[in-house]
This record gives C-alpha cells, sequence and structure tokens, in this order.
C-alpha cells in the first residue's frame, strides 16, 4: 500500500486515472484502501428533472447510481436508496444553493454540489463540497487563455456533535489542476498537479454548521490556491532555472571565471 | 466499494504491461524509485525482473541519460542515434563504444570503436567542429549539461557532393530529492546538410520537465519545435552558425518559458479560479439566508 501511494506521488498528474486503475487491478484487496486515499478527477452527470448538472462522487453513490443534490433522486433510478434525514436534507438543499454563489463569485463559471450524510461513528454529520471547473478556451475560460484548463476541488468535512455552543469541524481538501497553453512562439506548456490538506477547527454554532464550514472552505481554497502558485509553480520554475540560468546569470558565471 | 474485488485475476502478461507502463511513464530522474515501488506491488521479482528489462532501455533513450565512462572520458549519451545494439552505445567524441546495464544505468565495458562505426574524415570534420562549438554553447548555457554530435545519415560521404546528417543531443538534468524536486532539459537538433542547394537545414525539438513533490505532485511539462537554416560553408563555419542558430533558439525559449510563468498569476490561472470572488470581498457567509432568497427570486424571475 505504501508502495502504491509512492507510486501515485510520482506518477504524471495527467497519467492519475490510469496509474489508480492500474494499481486497483494489481491490488484488488487494497482497493477500498486505494480509492479513498487516491483522489480521482470529478465527473459529472445531468439531472433532467432540474435541468442542472451535478457531480458524482463516492459520496452521493449507491450501488451504480448516483444522487443529485437538485432533485434527490437516483441517477439511474433506485429504489430504496440511501438518503440523508430530512433536516441534513434541509441544511444540504441550503448548502447547494449557497454554495453555487460562492462559486460563481470564484470561478464565474463550473458545476458544484454539496452532498450530506450522517456519521454513524461519532453523532454528527459529514458534508462534502465539490466545485469544477473547465477553464478552456472552449468551456468556460472567460479570458481564453487556456487551450485546456481543469480545476477540481473536494472539500470533505466532519462535524463532530455539539457540546454546547461548540462543534469540532475537520476538513480535508483536495485541489487537481491542469492547465495548458499552446501558441507557436512558445510551444506547449502544462502544469499540472494535484494538493491535498487538512484543517481543524473548534467554532461557535450560533452562526449556524453552514456558516461555519464556508469560511472553512475559503479559506483553504484560498491558501492552496496560493500554495500552488507560489510554492509549487515557483518550485517547478526555478527548477528550470537552475537546469538552464537566464542570460544575466550565464553572463555573471562567465565573467566570474575569466 | 470493493464488490468487483478477485473477480478476475490479472495474468501475467497484463501485470507485466502494467510495470513496464509505470516504468517508462516515470518523470525525469524518478525510475529508480518507480521501480522500487513497482517491485513491491508487483511481489514478483521474475515479472519485475522481465519489465524491467524492457522498459529502462526505452526510459533510457527517451530522456537521453548520460552514463559515466571509465578512465575519465567523460559521459556517453543514451539515444537512439549512438546505438549500435541494445546495449551498445557509441561515443563519438572519444571513439569509444561502451556497452551499458540499461536498469543499473552503469557502464560496463569500454572499447575503441571500429573504423566501420565512426564516419569518414570528410564527416568527422563537419561533426568534430560542431561538437567543439556545442560543447563550448552548453558548458556556458547549462549548469550541467552534456551534449554529443553524431552523424545519422550518409557517416561514408569521401567528400562533397553528397547529403548528409547530423543530430546534436543535448540533456542536462537535476535531481535533488532531499528538496523533493527533479526535473530535466532535453534538446535533440536535426541538421541536414543538402549538398546541391548548399544550404543547411535546421529541426530542433525541445522538451522541458520538472517535478515537484512536497506533500502534493505537480509537474510542469513543456516542448517546442521550430525550424531554421543557414548555408553550406566550411566545417568551421558551419559548427559557428549552426551552434548561433541552436543557442539563439534556446535562449528565446527560456524566455518564453519565462514568460508563461509570469502571465500565470493574473491571467490563466484566473480562469481557473479567481483570487478574490467578482465582488472583491470575502464571500457573505453570515448572510446567506439572504443569499439563497435573492437567488430564488431571482431564479423564479428569470434574471441572471
Amino acid at each position: 500500500m505504501e508502495a502504491a501511494m509512492g507510486l501515485m506521488r510520482r506518477i504524471h498528474p495527467k497519467h492519475s486515472e490510469t496509474a489508480l486503475s492500474a494499481l486497483l487491478s494489481l491490488l484488488p484487496q487494497h482497493s477500498s484502501d486505494l480509492l479513498s486515499q487516491v483522489d480521482q478527477p470529478l465527473r459529472v452527470l445531468s439531472d433532467m428533472e432540474s435541468g442542472n448538472e451535478f457531480i458524482m462522487c463516492e459520496y452521493n453513490r449507491d450501488a451504480d447510481s448516483y444522487r443529485s443534490p437538485w432533485s434527490n433522486k437516483y441517477h439511474p433510478p433506485l429504489e430504496d436508496g440511501q438518503q440523508p434525514s430530512a433536516t441534513l436534507r434541509q441544511l444540504e438543499i441550503e448548502a447547494n444553493d449557497v454554495f453555487a454563489v460562492y462559486r460563481d463569485q470564484y470561478y464565474e463559471g463550473g458545476i458544484s454540489s454539496v452532498y450530506m450524510w450522517e456519521d454513524e461513528d461519532n453523532e454528527g454529520f459529514v458534508a462534502c463540497f465539490l466545485i469544477k471547473k473547465d477553464g478552456s478556451k472552449t468551456g468556460q475560460g472567460r479570458r481564453g487563455y487556456l487551450q485546456e484548463g481543469g480545476w477540481d476541488a473536494i472539500h470533505v468535512i466532519q462535524v463532530g456533535p455539539e457540546d454546547e455552543t461548540m462543534a469540532h469541524y475537520c476538513l480535508t481538501s483536495t485541489v487537481m489542476l491542469s492547465l495548458t497553453t499552446n501558441d507557436e512562439s512558445s510551444g506547449n506548456f502544462n502544469l499540472s498537479g494535484s494538493i491535498r490538506r487538512q484543517m481543524n477547527l473548534d467554532l461557535a454554532v450560533t452562526d449556524g454548521h453552514l456558516c461555519n464550514m464556508g469560511k472553512m472552505i475559503e479559506e483553504m481554497e484560498s491558501k492552496l490556491r496560493n500554495s500552488l502558485d507560489q510554492v509549487y509553480f515557483g518550485k517547478t520554475r526555478e527548477m528550470v532555472c537552475t537546469l538552464r540560468p537566464p542570460a544575466e546569470v550565464a553572463q555573471l558565471r562567465i565573467s566570474e571565471t575569466k | 466499494m470493493s464488490d468487483e474485488e478477485s473477480d478476475q485475476q490479472l495474468s501475467d502478461d497484463q501485470k507485466l504491461e502494467i510495470a513496464k507502463w509505470f516504468l517508462t511513464n516515470s518523470p525525469a530522474g524518478e525510475i529508480q524509485y518507480i521501480s522500487k515501488d513497482i517491485r513491491s506491488v508487483l511481489m514478483d521479482d521474475n515479472l519485475y525482473n522481465k519489465a524491467a528489462s524492457e522498459a529502462f532501455p526505452i526510459y533510457n533513450k527517451n530522456h537521453l541519460i548520460s552514463i559515466e565512462m571509465p578512465n575519465r572520458s567523460g559521459d556517453v549519451v543514451v539515444t537512439t542515434f549512438a546505438e549500435l545494439s541494445d546495449t551498445e552505445y557509441l561515443d563519438p567524441r572519444t571513439a569509444q563504444v561502451v556497452v551499458v546495464d540499461h536498469v543499473k544505468q552503469a557502464c560496463i565495458d569500454v572499447r575503441p570503436a571500429t573504423d566501420d562505426e565512426l564516419c569518414s574524415p570528410y564527416i568527422e570534420e563537419f561533426r568534430c567542429d560542431l561538437d567543439a562549438e556545442i560543447l563550448k554553447y552548453v558548458g556556458e548555457a547549462y549548469k550541467k549539461g552534456v551534449c554529443s554530435v553524431y552523424c545519422i545519415n550518409g557517416k561514408d560521404a569521401e567528400g562533397p557532393g553528397l547529403d548528409f546528417e547530423l543530430s546534436v543531443v543535448i540533456n542536462a538534468a537535476r535531481c535533488s530529492p532531499q528538496n523533493f524536486c527533479n526535473g530535466s532539459w532535453r534538446s535533440i537538433w536535426n541538421i541536414e546538410f543538402k549538398d546541391e542547394l548548399q544550404v543547411v537545414e535546421l529541426r530542433g525539438k525541445l522538451q522541458v520537465g520538472a517535478h515537484y513533490f512536497e506533500e502534493g505532485n505537480v509537474q510542469l511539462d513543456a516542448s517546442y519545435e521550430c525550424k531554421d537554416s543557414t548555408i553550406f560553408q566550411s566545417p568551421e563555419d558551419c559548427a559557428l552558425s549552426i551552434t548561433n542558430i541552436i543557442r539563439h533558439h534556446e535562449t528565446e525559449y527560456l524566455s518564453s518559458l519565462e514568460g508563461s510563468y509570469l502571465n500565470l498569476p493574473d491571467t490563466t490561472f484566473k480562469d481557473l479560479r479567481r483570487k478574490l470572488p467578482v465582488t472583491r470581498t470575502l464571500f457573505p457567509w453570515h448572510n446567506t439566508m439572504q443569499i439563497s432568497l435573492t437567488r430564488d427570486i431571482t431564479k423564479e424571475l428569470g434574471i441572471k
């Protein structure tokens, strides 16, 4: 299992789906571990009834069907599919509405879905917030800079039971992205990758769970975006400059050795 | 989740293919780590050895890896241009043939090249002069670059009147696992000397990759192709003008890479996710009731 995770950490992110399915077939005994530890690119299904698209993941799946957060129905139809309790469903409806507005403001497009379910282990509940954005110029890239571009965000929050006025929130977030620019003068340029981080907070429940979870997700997304931009992309750029130092540096080195 | 487990066992051939896929798709400088992991996933040493013996040569040639020769002869570059047999690679600079252990990525043996394996004195003059210029250029431009020049077509031409083709290979790689970062720059230049037209045509293919994997996995993948030409001159003048062309294109490419990076924060990345919402203030989570209501109303009235 450790070796399998080592492979996933090294293989190019564009191959991660192929790599995961290869590992699943090599290590069928570890399939549930692999599926829970390796994030897969998000896929989308259309809810005919509401005319909205929704995101498929392990958290809205029952057998081979996926529950739409808009109509609360399984696609393809499934009798006795798992459902959240009525109160939780109410929060889920609200969360989907609000999160769609949040998504619009940050992503200027994209698809979002929120799923919730009771957490049997600790009397609380779990919520999963998902966003998928196609930023390519043929997709929803407003500015048209990207030949190809995708951003998938997965936020899973475990909410502990309320203790008087406080609750414990444990957020695990993953962002997977890929961006490609392509033009004659600079050729093909692709950056892709994924990072995962965790955040734990105890918060007062007076503002409501949705407000608390939303703030955590917003903070986390900004952090992740920032470290991808500054740290991860920055490191690959540094590497390129190490391989072939830009002209000024090279000039300096030559004059030093003279 | 695990309903499908054990419904079908993979055949050895399928496992072999998977192992080879992982190995040949290893990022620059990481095949040894991948092979360690795939070996323990396979749990079958015979199968692993078979996969390694088939996949390493492909990876080594793709990545133009360089292998140190004994007796301080420098490095030999593993490339199809230098390949005499599965394990033998020519180093034209020292006129030696190196026997390579692909899996260990090490040199087993060195012998002098035979006359048949080398090019004619007429071609060698072009090759050797170009090699000297390229060597100088790579020393200046790259931090740890390795290069080689091969004749890949018409190596037996005894004098003017015939076409021939040289190939310049440049590789600069850096592995820094303690910093969770690896990368490589690869250039392949095909240079056709056209006798009748008295022109020299160049085709370049540059590939740059970088991998940063501390608490994540982010990779850069960039490639660029270009063409240029110059006039057919004496070996010495050809070497100079070809090297100048290569230097020019590679320098330009490096600055366009820099440009792509500079564009990231404000243009390209913004098409995926903005730094701040369109409203330029943090999202009003405390006011969500309001938001749902407005959304409902706009939906109902059909305004958007």
